[in-house]
């Protein structure tokens, strides 16, 4: 059925029984394993395209800091502690937030919506591979790109300015890089189900925004959680977003240790696998109805 | 075994009705209604192995619906179809590293990044050995002269240059079946009869099964040895090119410029018991329809010598015209009242 030109990927070929076929399916998971990860090299070096933005990046990051820590220490003022936070502490998980957000942050919401609203999504569905796992790859790619040129050099800069205390404990800082990733894994999730939303409502712009503002605020950016009302912090610790900001930057600043750590870590996995199920959902009712706009 | 098999092939979309007035955008919000609108209409056709066939018709015809039905964009509402062997929807991954598809106003290329990086990154998505890689991309860096190009951005591009890297990367895999989508849209005469003249030796060279939409007849004419064309979601014409000039080119006109006032019924006298047909722009000018079967030359030998001619032009119905009156009459069947309705262009002097 298909000439013979059509050797290599031709997935007869891989259907040849015995060693041969093992060894050419063993190439073939190779090569698209290795494909996905280069979605994470592509958008690095889509990044780095643009030097501007990489730049007022930085800036932008340690304003941000600036300008919570300058808030919270007037709130303080000659107090010692709110909602369990020390000004000290308080201080640490400012900074913590902001950076970790420059790693777990993406705009795959919009970058989905995009593609579905301007059709471009058809060039997505004529590739041989999993569209929302070439995404998330992708934003994989950005988080390391801030991370690595962001997030380090802003955290210096941070530590530079503001009396910024890190941890010690080894403990707490392999927990806070595996929490992290996490935190990528979690928001994406969230943004990835925001974005598919666009297969299903002409616009979702206001889907995006009010989800950016939510995550924002529920997840303990702009204020920890336990400084919420008690009713609101105990509804706030039954969602998601919490386990974005709010439960890493809570094992770096020391207030869980131990134990406790896996606690919250647990909370993160649960939250993973929660989300999977909208998520696989979402797209499969998605490839069903895909309507591609213009033509 | 064909190469794309389609059976009563139908899809229908779902589109959302706006009411009008304060009122009704006030309603809208609570409850929607929706129009059903059928883009494409249980059309059924087969292509075989190693053809280049052409997929025509207007703007909202349904062209580029059935061809994302047949990549496997879209699922369909109703009928069957195979591409290769494989149901494109239902096995989506595995189809599509068969095929390769342009679509002439989307750009499949990275924005940002040097063309080679695409290139690599796609090498991987479709599996492809580095051995294999490497020679088809100097084949056809070498065929569509990319050699200066392949280290800059796509955004620093030309429209031309862009779309000859867009071949290269739908081809890179070396698919059996290909569908462009109005590939040469945009583009000048030069680059177009490059990427024809490609197209042309990929197909000879490699038996490439080709599925072609375009506005430009001139790519047809080029390439393809058969055309579908489709009205409202409905095949109307699914032949060979030359039978459909046949058929519809039912006749060439002669159009004579006089030194002196002629007047029509005389003219009519002059071909007496010919079938040609006489239409008078003035008393200097008159215009002969001639039917195919007949000669030119036995019209123009009893006309010419008996009127003052000053001058004569043959005008030949060239494929834009016939199908131009198609989609005007919106049926291949009905093609005497569109005959005359012809318009005059591609007119050669004799």
């Amino acid at each position: 059925m298909f000439n013979a030109l059509s050797d290599a990927g031709s997935p007869q070929g891989g259907q040849d029984a015995g060693t041969e076929g093992q060894e050419f399916r063993r190439t073939e998971r190779r090569l698209l394993l290795e494909a996905y990860f280069d979605f994470i090299r592509i958008r690095f070096l889509t990044m780095l395209a643009y030097r501007l933005n990489y730049y007022t990046g930085i800036l932008i990051y340690s304003l941000n800091i600036g300008v919570n820590y300058f808030t919270w220490k007037a709130i303080y003022g000659q107090g010692e502690s709110l909602g369990g936070f020390t000004a000290a502490q308080m201080t640490t998980y400012v900074a913590v937030s902001w950076m970790a957000r420059a790693f777990y942050f993406n705009n795959l919401d919009r970058e989905i919506s995009t593609d579905i609203r301007d059709g471009s999504i058809a060039i997505q569905f004529i590739r041989p591979y999993n569209y929302v796992l070439a995404k998330m790859m992708q934003g994989l790619g950005e988080g390391m790109f801030r991370f690595l040129l962001f997030m380090i050099p802003g955290m210096a800069l941070a530590m530079l300015l503001f009396p910024v205390h890190l941890p010690h404990d080894p403990a707490a800082w392999a927990g806070f890089l595996v929490m992290l990733f996490f935190s990528f894994l979690i928001n994406s999730q969230i943004n990835i189900i925001t974005g598919l939303l666009a297969f299903f409502v002409e616009n979702n712009e206001g889907l995006m925004r009010m989800k950016r503002v939510v995550v924002d605020l529920f997840s303990g950016l702009i204020i920890p959680i336990s400084l919420f009302p008690g009713w609101l912090s105990s509804i706030l610790k039954l969602l998601p977003f919490q386990a974005i900001t709010y439960l890493p930057g809570s094992v770096f600043t020391g207030r869980v240790q131990g134990v406790g750590i896996w606690n919250v870590f647990g909370i993160q996995i649960i939250w993973f696998a929660v989300l999977l199920i909208p998520l696989f959902w979402l797209y499969r009712a998605a490839r069903q109805r895909l309507f591609v706009q213009g033509g | 075994m064909a190469a794309i098999d389609v059976h009563d092939l139908r899809k229908t979309f779902k589109v959302q009705k706006n009411r009008g007035g304060l009122k009704g955008a006030f309603v809208d919000l609570f409850k929607r209604e929706y129009n059903e609108v059928t883009a494409v209409k249980d059309i059924s056709f087969q292509i075989p192995e190693g053809e280049i066939c052409g997929y025509i018709g207007e703007n909202g015809a349904g062209k580029s619906t059935t061809i994302k039905m047949l990549t496997g964009i879209l699922v369909p509402t109703s009928g069957r179809l195979t591409v290769g062997g494989y149901v494109p929807y239902e096995e989506r991954e595995k189809f599509v590293r068969n095929i390769g598809v342009v679509f002439g106003q989307r750009s499949q290329l990275w924005w940002d990044i040097g063309v080679i990086e695409s290139f690599e990154l796609l090498r991987k998505v479709y599996r492809v050995e580095e051995a294999d890689y490497k020679k088809r991309l100097d084949e056809l860096v070498e065929r569509l002269e990319l050699q200066e190009l392949l280290n800059r951005p796509v955004r620093k591009l030309s429209l031309g240059q862009r779309m000859r890297c867009e071949l290269v990367a739908a081809l890179l895999h070396n698919p059996s079946i290909v569908f462009l989508d109005e590939p040469t849209i945009g583009l000048d005469i030069v680059v177009k009869s490059e990427i024809r003249s490609f197209l042309k030796d990929m197909n000879r060279e490699h038996g490439t099964t080709i599925l072609l939409t375009t506005h430009d007849l001139q790519d047809i004419e080029a390439l393809c040895s058969r055309v579908i064309m489709l009205d409202d979601g409905s095949i109307i014409y699914d032949g060979g090119l030359d039978e459909l000039k046949q058929r519809w080119g039912t006749g060439r006109e002669v159009v004579f410029q006089f030194g002196t006032a002629t007047k029509l019924n005389r003219l009519e006298l002059l071909t007496e018991g010919m079938p040609v047909k006489w239409t008078a722009e003035n008393n200097l000018g008159a215009t002969v329809w001639i039917p195919l079967e007949m000669n030119v030359s036995d019209v123009l030998g009893r006309v010419v010598g008996q009127a003052d001619i000053t001058d004569i032009k043959i005008i030949e119905t060239n494929t834009d015209d016939i199908v131009r009156s198609i989609y005007q009459s919106g049926s291949a069947n009905k093609a005497e009242e569109a005959n005359l309705a012809l318009p005059r262009e591609g007119a050669g002097h004799v």
